[in-house]
């Protein structure tokens, strides 16, 4: 599973910090980090919900 | 017996995101999706920011994919208007006839508040779904001389903004002392106002509307209640939303102000209700709530379709810290929390004058609340604080 964000659409909202603030990291820059690209499968539920919950649909997972 | 059916009505947000859980859960049976609006489901956010804008156009907002859907496996009722429901018999009643139903979610959202007297005059406008969009952006492209936002609370706001990046005059009437004093405070809702004039909002507080004034069935001027006159040609109406439950009424359900329902979101046997339409007791907050807010269609939705898959016994209540974002002008204005007027404000990072900050709530020596221009950061952060119990005083103290 890879993490994909979409920067052109992320406006930092940070709502996906809340929820995994060990993959998604919102800097004092107002800019979204990646810190994990590739979370284990076994995280797949919390990273469907990040990518639910965003409210720029800015996220997606692939394969 | 395992549930066979469930029926959706209101296929906005809550709506989907709920459809989506179900077979996220594995149930396998039949779903129907009943919509009262044409279009597939929607996102409403960027409805008063980039579509009125014109930044956008109308397919960047679907809510799924059309291959998604079809995964789905649904029966997608569009255009398709619910007019009754009877708790005893499970018999729900459409535009399309009656049927008897097994689960219920009911997703039928809310609608805008108008202005009595004005509904039928040309060129006063409400904002809430994709047609009022597009009919309103339309309207802002052949150039008013004037547009007046009534109302200032957060749709009044971001269509200000969009107008005011149009280069288009505005005037915002509010009847309160200060802009979302209610929901932010006194002395937060001074911050918005500073934020609206900084912008050349011509920004009228305290002070209501007493009519609205046509010609041949357009609107000419806007009379205030201390009998100014306002000379405009459009106008735009944010007073906020009144939840769609008249379909419910006799149905065997409570309705008050939404669709009641217990601390899981349960509104009667196999009947469930989420988003905007939606009344619960948040036990968290110890407060009876209806929340208009879009991440809560989310949660909300997923955890009132869960709920039709539980047993009484196994059923979690519903305990969410409510969130939510509105950009206005290059500020984003997040708030987490339930804030009061009296509650107390302290400001931890950031000033108030440079309109980037985040400010903290507290209640009875609990953080309730945090409020962020421009700190989605800290935000979060306090959001979790809010969710772990954290004391006002640590909350102040924390090194965030």
């Amino acid at each position: 599973m890879k993490i994909v964000v979409d920067f052109d659409l992320c406006e930092s909202n940070a709502i996906c910090m809340q929820i995994a603030p060990d993959v998604f990291e919102v800097r004092d820059d107002d800019f979204l980090y990646v810190l994990n690209e590739h979370p284990d499968e076994g995280d797949r539920a919390r990273m469907e919900e990040c990518v639910q919950r965003c409210p720029k649909q800015a996220i997606s997972l692939e394969d | 017996m395992p549930r066979q059916s469930i029926h959706v009505v209101g296929a906005s947000l809550a709506g989907i995101r709920a459809v989506e859980a179900l077979r996220r859960r594995g149930f396998d049976g039949r779903i129907v999706l009943i919509g009262a609006e044409s279009h597939l489901p929607y996102d409403r956010p960027p409805l008063s920011k980039q579509v009125l804008a014109g930044s956008w156009d109308t397919d960047r907002i679907h809510l799924t994919k059309p291959q998604t859907l079809d995964e789905l496996a649904i029966d997608l009722r569009l255009g398709v208007r619910a007019t009754g429901f009877d708790l005893e018999s499970r018999t729900l009643s459409t535009s399309d006839g009656d049927e008897v139903v097994d689960g219920l979610l009911v997703t039928t959202g809310a609608r805008c508040r108008t202005l009595p007297g004005a509904e039928t005059i040309g060129g006063v406008h409400v904002l809430r779904d994709l047609d009022q969009a597009l009919t309103l952006r339309a309207e802002l492209e052949a150039g008013p001389r004037r547009v007046v936002v009534v109302g200032a609370g957060f749709i009044g706001a971001e269509v200000a903004a969009t107008c005011r990046a149009r280069e288009l005059d505005v005037t915002m009437v509010e009847a309160l002392p200060t802009p979302l004093g209610r929901v932010l405070g006194e002395r937060m809702g001074e911050v918005c106002a500073e934020v609206h004039r900084r912008h050349g909002v011509d920004l009228r507080t305290n002070v209501g509307v007493d009519r609205v004034e046509a010609e041949r069935g357009r609107v000419t001027s806007v009379v205030l209640t201390d009998g100014t006159e306002i000379d405009t040609d459009l106008v735009v109406v944010g007073i906020g939303v009144v939840p769609n439950t008249e379909w419910l009424e006799g149905s065997g359900l409570t309705i008050d102000n939404g669709v009641v329902c217990d601390a899981t979101m349960l509104a009667g046997p196999g009947v469930t209700a989420a988003g905007d339409v939606a009344r619960w007791p948040n036990h968290r907050f110890d407060e009876v709530m209806r929340v208009e807010h879009w991440d809560n269609a989310i949660e909300q939705g997923v955890h009132a379709a869960e709920r039709l898959l539980t047993s009484d016994a196994e059923a979690q209540p519903f305990a969410p810290v409510p969130w939510f974002w509105s950009d206005q002008y290059d500020r984003k204005i997040q708030l987490a929390g339930r804030v009061r007027p009296g509650d107390e404000v302290e400001v931890v990072t950031g000033t108030l004058e440079d309109h980037r900050f985040a400010a903290l709530y507290g209640r009875e020596g609990k953080l309730v609340g945090v409020l962020g221009f421009n700190r989605p950061r800290h935000v979060m952060q306090y959001k979790t604080m809010i969710e772990n119990g954290t004391s006002f005083a640590d909350a102040i103290a924390a090194e965030v």
